[in-house]
C-alpha cells in the first residue's frame, strides 16, 4: 500500500506492504543506511530515529503507522555535506564509538535528550541511552561525548529551538560555533 | 622505561581517530548497505532437533510460492563443495554449511530459501517440509567424554576432538616438595561476543570474467582461500572486498558456512544473493558462541603463599562440530603462568563435541577463561596461607628486572613492571580508604567485596598453537602488509589489506607513517583494495594490529625515507648519513635542502637526476612477520606471542542482600600496553573489554534446555550490559615499551576483557564471604546470587561452591 511520510523535513512516498517496519522502509525505499538493524525485537537500538522529536525504534514500528509524523533520521542531522553536527563532533572528540554500527541511533538518542536539557546529570545521560546497546566501547566515551557536547550547546548563546527537523537539511540548530572550545585531552593518571 | 618517550609528534598524541566521521553521520558502508542490481535474498530453516537423521526435505510447496527461486539442501551442497576445514587432525568429523543427513544441533541451517525479498524467503521456510528421525543427544562436556555418550559424529568414533597432556618442568617434584596444596573447580559459561551487527554476506558470480565477488560482515583470516577451496574454484577467481564496514566482531566474524552457502547459491540462481542472518539466526546457529569450559585446578604452594607449580585440565565443551574452538585452548599456552613465576605446570586440554551450536574464535581466544582460572588459584592460595590477596600476587609476580622471562611452556615475555603498574593503581585508587568504604558498606548492612585480578595479554602472535596442537600443521608464517605510493604531486596513499570492525586501522597507519615521513597524517589516505589486489594479511586478530600492521606500515615509511634520503644525497654530492629528513624535507650540512615537492618531483619525472640503479616512482611494500615468531614447537614448547601487555583491575562492588544484584561502586584499572599510538583508541577497547567482560562474568550465557533446544535466543533473554550496568572507569596508565616493536607497542584489542571476569567474580567472593559462601561458576548471575544468599542466610547448604 502506498505511504506518505515525512523524512528529514521531506515528503516521501513508498508503496509498502502492510507488514514493513520503518526500519526497513527507510532503508530500502529510500536508501537512508543510517539506521541500522541489531536485534529486530526493540531491545538494542541500532535502528532509532526520531518520531517527533522523542526516540522511537523504527524495528518495531510499521511504516504504516508512520504516517503524520515527522522522522528524523541520523541523515537529518548533518547541517551539511562533510559538516557535523554539535552532538556528532562531540562523538569524534572523545571517540565515542569504535565499529559505528550502534552511533546513528546512540547519537539520536542523545540528541532527543539534548533537546530538552544542556545541562543533563551522568544520571540523565546514561538513562538516556540506555536504550542503546553499545558493545564496542562500554559507554564510557559515550557518555564524556554527550556531556562535551552539552558544554558546547551551552556555550553556543544559541536559542534552543523547540521541535526537530526545521529544514530539509535537518537540524542546523546545533551547527558549532565557530571557535568552539577544543575537548580537554582525557583525564590521564600516569 | 616508564613514560612514553615525548619525542613522538604524532604517536601518542590525543588525536582525533579519522574513521569517527563517516560513522556519526550515518554514513558507515556495511554489509547490509550493498544493494546490488537483481540481488535476491536468503533465509534458512532450522532444525528443532538436536540430533536427528533427515529422512526427507519436501520443498515443493515452498518453491511454488511467488518470489521464491530456489531452495538449497545440505546434499546437494555436499555434492557439489568440498568440507569447511578445521584445522585439526580431524578428517572424520565433517561440516558443511547446511546439515547433511543428520542434524547435530537444534538450530542448525538444514535449508535454503532464496527469493525476491528476505520476508518472502522466511514465508517460505514455513513451508518446507522435513521429515526427521530423532536421536540420542548428549548437551554437557562430561557426559560427552564417556565410551557410551551418544556420538555427535558417528564416524569419528568418539566425542573427543583433542586431549593433549602437557608437562613443561619438573611438575611432579615440586608437588612432592611442596608444603601445601589446593584443589578446586570453576566453570567459564558458554557465552559470547554477540555484536550489534549480525553476520552478513552477499555474493555476486560473473560467469565471463570467472569472477566470484564477495562483500562480507568479516574478520576471518585466509577467508577467500577458504571459499575458494570449499567450492572448488581457483583462489585468484575470489575477490571479496575489504572496504565493507564491519559492526563488531571481536573474533567471531568468521562466516565461512555462510559464505560458501551465499556463494553457492549465487552461480546456481545465477544472480547476486544477500544473507543478513537476523538475531535469531546469529543466536542459535551462527556458529559464533564462545568457550564453554571446565577447569580443574591443582595448586602447589608454600606458606609464604609462593606458588610452585600448577597442574590445570580445560575442558571444553565445542558445541557439535570442531571450528576453532579446540584452538582456543592453545593460545593461553603462550601465558599459561599469567604475570606469575610459577616453574612447573601440567595442563590437559580437551575438547569435545555435543549437540549445541559451535564455537568461534572469541575476544582473547580462551585467554579470558584462563585468567579467570589462574587468578581464583591465587585468591585461593591468599585465602588458604591467610595473606592478603594483593601480597600473595607480589610474591609471585615475574620481577622487572627478570624480563626477558622465560616460562615453562616455552614463550619469553618481553618486558614489564608488574609490581610498579599495581603501585600506580593502589595510590591512584587510596586502597585503604577503598576498604574502609567496603567496611563501611558491611556495617550498613551490605554485602560487600573488593575484587583484585592481575593478567596478561599476549599479542602479535603467529597463531603457532596450531601446529603446537595438530603436527601436521606447520605454519609459522603470519603475515600482515602495508604497501605506500606516493603520487607524482606528493600526497600519501597507503593501501591495508584486512577489513577493520572498529579498530581503528586507518588512525593507526596514518600516524605511524606520518611519524616516519614527518607529514601530517591526516593528509595520508588509507585504502583497502580487493583481495585480488592485496598483499598477504591475516586480519586483525590476537591484538597484532598495532604490531603487525603497524610494523609494516612502519618499514614502508622507512624504506621511502630511505630512498628519499639517497635521492637527496645524490643531488648534494655527500653521503646518506649526512643529510637530515625533517618535517619532510631532507637537508645537509653544507645548507643544501630539497622540499618534499622537489623530491617527489625527482623521483617521479627527472630520472636523469636518480642515483643509476634506482627505480623511478615512489612507492614502498613490507610484508612483516611477527617477530619471534620463526620455529615450529619443540618438545611442546613453543614462543607463542612477542609481546605481553600487563593490567592489573581493583573493583570495589556491594550486593543489597536483598535484591542479590551486584553494583560496582568503583572500577581501576592499571594498564601497560607498551607506547600507545593513538589513546582514545587504547581507551576504547579497554573499557569496551571490560564491558565485555562484566557481561560475561554477570550476565551473558547461552543456555540450553533438558530437549536440547537454545533457551536464550534473543537479546530479551541474552543479556548485554547496558549503560545502567557499566561503571565508571578509571584508568591508570604506565608504559613498558616492548624490545620487539618498532615504537615499543604492545597488543591492546583484548585488554579488559581477559581481566575484568576475575576482577568481578573476586570482588563477588569478597562481598559474599562472610556468608561463607563462593561462587565458581560464570555467569554469576542475580538469580544466582539472591539464592545462594539466602540458603546461606537459612543454614542451608549452597549449590554453587560445587
Ligand atoms: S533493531 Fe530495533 S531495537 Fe534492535
Ligand atoms: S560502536 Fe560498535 S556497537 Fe557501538
Amino acid at each position: 500500500m502506498k505511504v506518505e511520510l515525512r523524512v528529514n523535513g521531506v515528503s516521501r512516498t513508498a508503496d509498502v506492504e502492510p507488514r514493513k517496519t520503518l526500519l526497513d522502509t527507510l532503508r530500502e525505499n529510500f536508501l537512508l543506511n543510517g539506521a541500522h538493524a541489531g536485534c529486530e525485537h526493540g531491545v538494542c537500538g541500532a535502528c532509532t530515529v526520531l518520531v517527533d522529536g522523542e526516540p522511537v525504534r523504527s524495528c518495531l514500528m510499521f511504516a504504516v503507522q508512520a504516517d503524520g509524523y515527522e522522522i528524523t533520521t541520523i541523515e537529518g542531522l548533518a547541517p551539511a555535506p562533510g559538516e557535523l553536527s554539535v552532538i556528532q563532533d562531540a562523538f569524534c572528540e572523545t571517540h565515542g564509538l569504535q565499529c559505528g554500527y550502534c552511533t546513528p541511533g546512540m547519537i539520536l538518542s542523545a540528541h532527543a535528550l539534548l533537546q530538552h536539557t544542556h545541562t543533563p546529570s551522568r544520571e540523565e545521560i546514561v538513562e538516556a541511552i540506555s536504550g542503546n546497546i553499545c558493545r564496542c566501547t562500554g559507554y564510557g566515551q559515550i557518555v564524556e561525548a554527550v556531556q562535551f557536547a552539552a558544554g558546547r550547546l551551552q556555550k553556543s548563546n544559541a536559542l534552543r529551538p523547540n521541535h526537530v527537523s526545521p529544514g530539509h537539511h535537518g537540524a542546523g540548530h546545533d551547527a558549532p560555533e565557530e571557535g568552539v572550545l577544543e575537548a580537554d585531552a582525557p583525564k590521564e593518571i600516569v | 622505561m616508564t613514560a612514553a618517550p615525548s619525542t613522538f609528534r604524532f604517536v601518542s598524541s590525543h588525536r582525533r581517530v579519522r574513521e569517527d566521521r563517516r560513522f556519526v553521520a550515518g554514513q558507515g558502508r556495511y554489509v547490509a548497505d550493498i544493494a546490488l542490481e537483481g540481488m535476491l535474498h536468503v533465509a534458512v530453516l532450522p532444525s528443532q532437533h538436536p540430533a536427528a537423521r533427515i529422512v526427507s526435505i519436501d520443498a515443493s510447496t515452498a518453491l511454488a510460492m511467488p518470489g521464491v527461486h530456489y531452495v538449497l539442501t545440505g546434499d546437494e551442497l555436499a555434492g557439489a563443495t568440498d568440507q569447511l576445514m578445521n584445522g585439526l587432525d580431524t578428517p572424520h568429523v565433517k561440516r558443511f554449511a547446511l546439515a547433511v543427513g543428520q542434524t547435530r544441533y537444534a538450530g542448525e541451517w538444514i535449508a535454503a530459501v532464496v527469493a525476491d525479498t528476505r520476508a518472502l524467503a522466511e514465508d517460505a521456510t514455513e513451508k518446507l517440509r522435513v521429515v526427521y528421525e530423532p536421536l540420542p543427544f548428549v548437551m554437557k562436556a562430561e557426559e560427552a567424554l564417556k565410551p557410551d555418550s551418544p556420538p555427535v559424529h558417528a564416524a569419528h568414533g568418539s566425542n573427543v576432538l583433542l586431549d593433549k597432556l602437557f608437562v613443561w618442568g619438573e611438575v611432579d617434584r615440586h608437588f612432592a616438595e611442596s608444603p601445601r596444596h589446593l584443589s578446586f573447580r570453576v566453570t567459564w559459561g558458554r557465552n559470547s561476543t554477540v555484536p550489534i551487527e549480525t553476520f552478513g554476506v552477499a555474493a555476486s558470480w560473473d560467469s565471463w570474467r570467472d569472477i566470484l565477488d564477495v562483500w562480507a560482515s568479516i574478520q576471518m583470516p585466509k577467508y577467500p582461500d577458504q571459499i575458494a577451496r570449499a567450492l572448488r574454484i581457483p583462489a585468484n577467481n575470489v575477490r571479496v572486498h575489504h572496504d565493507v564496514d564491519v559492526g563488531g566482531s571481536y573474533g567471531v566474524k568468521r562466516g565461512i558456512k555462510q559464505s560458501v552457502l551465499v556463494a553457492y547459491l549465487a552461480r546456481r540462481v545465477g544472480r547476486p544473493v544477500r544473507f543478513i542472518e537476523d538475531r535469531l539466526e546469529n543466536m542459535r546457529s551462527g556458529d559464533a558462541h564462545g568457550p564453554e569450559r571446565i577447569f580443574d585446578i591443582d595448586v602447589a604452594f608454600n606458606d609464604d603463599g609462593v606458588v610452585k607449580s600448577m597442574k590445570i585440565r580445560a575442558l571444553d565443551n565445542a558445541g557439535a562440530y570442531a571450528g576453532r574452538a579446540p584452538f582456543q585452548l592453545g593460545k593461553p599456552i603462550g601465558a599459561i603462568v599469567g604475570p606469575y613465576k610459577i616453574e612447573s605446570v601440567q595442563y590437559r586440554a580437551q575438547s569435545v563435541t555435543t549437540n549445541k551450536a559451535m564455537q568461534e574464535a572469541v575476544r582473547g581466544f580462551g585467554q579470558a577463561p584462563t585468567n579467570y582460572a589462574i587468578e581464583t588459584a591465587i585468591d585461593k592460595v591468599a585465602a588458604a596461607v591467610g595473606l592478603p590477596r594483593i601480597e600473595v600476587r607480589r610474591r609471585n609476580f615475574i620481577r622487572k628486572d627478570e624480563f626477558p622471562y622465560l616460562i615453562p611452556s616455552g614463550s619469553s615475555y618481553d618486558s614489564g613492571d608488574y609490581h610498579t603498574v599495581v603501585e600506580k593503581v593502589f595510590k591512584h585508587a587510596d586502597f585503604d580508604a577503598m576498604e574502609q568504604e567496603r567496611d563501611r558498606l558491611r556495617a550498613s548492612g551490605m554485602l560487600a567485596g573488593i575484587g583484585i585480578a592481575a593478567c596478561l595479554e599476549p599479542s602479535g602472535g603467529n597463531s603457532s598453537f596450531e601446529p603446537l596442537l595438530n603436527e601436521k600443521n606447520t605454519t609459522t608464517t603470519w603475515m600482515d602488509s602495508a604497501r605506500i605510493n606516493i603520487d607524482a604531486l606528493g600526497f600519501v596513499t597507503v593501501t591495508i589489506h584486512t577489513t577493520s570492525s572498529g579498530q581503528g586501522h586507518e588512525t593507526l597507519v596514518g600516524t605511524i607513517i606520518g611519524e616516519v615521513l614527518q607529514i601530517d597524517p591526516d593528509l595520508i589516505r588509507v585504502i583497502r583494495p580487493d583481495t585480488l589486489a592485496c598483499l598477504p594479511s591475516n586480519s586483525p586478530v590476537g591484538s597484532r594490529m598495532a604490531i603487525m600492521l603497524g610494523g609494516a606500515a612502519f618499514h614502508a615509511a622507512q624504506k621511502l625515507k630511505t630512498k628519499l634520503v639517497r635521492i637527496a644525497a645524490h643531488q648534494f654530492g655527500c653521503a646518506e648519513e649526512n643529510v637530515t629528513f625533517a618535517s619532510g624535507a631532507a637537508s645537509d650540512t653544507a645548507g643544501h635542502s630539497l622540499s618534499w615537492a622537489e623530491l617527489v618531483t625527482i623521483a617521479h619525472r627527472n630520472y636523469h637526476l636518480l642515483p643509476r640503479d634506482m627505480e623511478p616512482g615512489l612507492e614502498a611494500t613490507h610484508v612483516m612477520q611477527v617477530p619471534t615468531g620463526n620455529k615450529l614447537p619443540e618438545n611442546g614448547r613453543v614462543q607463542m606471542y612477542p609481546c605481553h601487555s600487563f593490567e592489573f583491575h581493583l573493583v570495589l562492588l556491594a550486593i543489597d542482600p536483598d535484591l542479590g544484584k551486584p553494583e560496582i561502586k568503583r572500577y581501576v584499572i592499571g594498564h601497560d600496553c607498551g607506547v600507545v599510538i593513538n589513546p582514545h583508541i587504547v581507551r576504547g577497547m579497554t573499557l569496551g573489554g571490560i564491558a565485555h567482560g562484566l557481561g560475561a562474568t554477570l550476565l551473558e550465557e547461552f543456555v540450553y534446555d533438558e530437549q536440547g533446544h537454545l533457551i536464550t535466543q534473543s537479546f530479551m533473554d541474552y543479556l548485554l550490559p547496558s549503560s545502567h550496568e557499566m561503571p565508571e572507569v578509571e584508568i591508570v596508565h604506565h608504559c613498558t615499551p616492548s624490545p620487539h616493536t618498532v615504537f615499543g607497542q604492545k597488543g591492546s584489542g583484548e585488554s579488559g576483557y581477559l581481566g575484568s571476569p576475575a576482577a568481578i567474580s573476586s570482588a563477588i567472593n569478597d562481598a559474599v564471604s562472610p556468608l561463607g559462601i563462593s561462587f565458581n561458576k560464570l555467569p554469576i548471575r542475580i538469580s544466582a546470587i539472591g539464592d545462594a544468599i539466602a540458603d546461606a542466610q537459612q543454614g542451608k547448604p549452597q549449590e554453587q561452591a560445587t
